[in-house]
């Protein structure tokens, strides 16, 4: 549990530094995800003392998310002022790229299944 | 001792902050089991609603709340690169499926971004509120980074992420329906795309690999969202 959290933290602490060092403007977490599934990959297996703490840690996501919403509250006078503007970019937006990569998603998945049994049959 | 100077000592501590939010959250859960688990009352947002009535009734300050709540802000962190288990697990799928999860993911992250600020930009917005409006597909921590680097307000970014994420979840049904979706991967794929945390705690609860998709689809938008966002922007001229 401790090694895993170690881990963890160690994983995005490196990806803060690396990117930094290397000037790309991926945040740090994303970074150290991206170190923890390559060295995931090397070791080939995930190891109990961290499947415990990162399945607990996922599956309270929506709990560590509270914190900055409340931050919302600071900007109560700009969302009363600009309301129906934020909330129309919100929802037009949303529906439609959920509906654009859903769709396309299927689609290429779809021609990907097909392209391989073609390929399977000759 | 007076109730007063009670109130004044332990608002002060960071602890009873860090509690309040906890509390708030299990209280929330519980309403949104009682209510059949409907994402409009989304446990996230009826705690967000109960603790900013609890901050303005005792004239608390974001900051004040923030000395505690950032204990639980801080696991953000660790959580994301958590992620990384799952996408393990499904592995040898997302290896097979690599191409279109790739273009998909570059189209939708730029989609979703363009399409927020042509609203904004159709009703004449201003600009550091088209700027923070433009990572709001991406997940918190990383839309306030993005935030940051293109000059939007980097807390208003975080909050109108968790407001497109309970968005998605609210349309997710109704979108999958019209379409007659049947794949898991695309169900999941574009819930983490377009509704971040949000998709994938909702995809999660459909199956398990509808959900290391989403957390997939998390990632990668915010990779390239971190790199095509700052581009996009100077695109429209903001």
């Amino acid at each position: 549990m401790v090694q895993g959290m170690l881990l963890l933290l160690l994983c995005q602490l490196a990806g803060e530094w690396l990117m930094v060092w290397l000037g790309i403007p991926i945040p740090g977490p994303v970074a150290g995800m991206l170190i923890l599934l390559v060295g995931l990959m090397i070791y080939g297996k995930v190891p109990d003392f961290l499947r415990l703490p990162a399945e607990g840690l996922i599956r309270h996501l929506s709990l560590l998310f509270i914190p900055a919403g409340v931050g919302l509250m600071v900007f109560a006078q700009l969302l009363a002022q600009h309301w129906l503007l934020v909330l129309l970019s919100l929802v037009i937006s949303t529906l439609l790229t959920l509906i654009l990569t859903a769709w396309m998603m299927q689609k290429l998945e779809q021609r990907q299944q097909n392209r391989s049994k073609a390929n399977g049959n000759r | 001792m007076e109730i007063g100077n009670f109130w004044v000592y332990f608002a002060a501590r960071p602890l009873f902050w860090i509690v309040v939010t906890m509390i708030a959250f299990l209280v929330a859960t519980w309403i949104n089991r009682k209510a059949g688990g409907t994402a409009l009352l989304h446990p996230v947002f009826v705690s967000m609603l109960m603790i900013i009535g609890l901050l303005i009734l005792t004239k608390t300050d974001y900051n004040t709340y923030f000395e505690g709540a950032q204990f639980i802000h801080f696991l953000l962190g660790p959580a994301t690169v958590a992620l990384a288990v799952p996408l393990y697990d499904h592995l040898a799928r997302i290896r097979r499926l690599l191409l279109p999860i790739l273009v998909t993911c570059i189209t939708g992250s730029v989609f979703a971004a363009a399409t927020a600020l042509a609203v904004g930009i159709a009703m004449d917005g201003d600009s550091r509120l088209l700027l923070s409006l433009a990572p709001k597909s991406v997940t918190s921590p990383i839309a306030i980074g993005i935030s940051e680097q293109i000059g939007g307000y980097p807390s208003l970014s975080a909050g109108l992420a968790l407001l497109t994420g309970i968005i998605g979840c609210l349309a997710a049904p109704l979108v999958f329906k019209l379409l007659k979706l049947k794949s898991e991967t695309a169900m999941g794929f574009s819930l983490g795309l377009s509704a971040h945390g949000f998709g994938t705690a909702y995809a999660m609860q459909t199956s398990a690999l509808a959900g290391a998709f989403a957390g997939l689809a998390m990632g990668l938008t915010g990779v390239f969202s971190s790199l095509l966002l700052p581009l996009l922007v100077r695109l429209f001229g903001i």
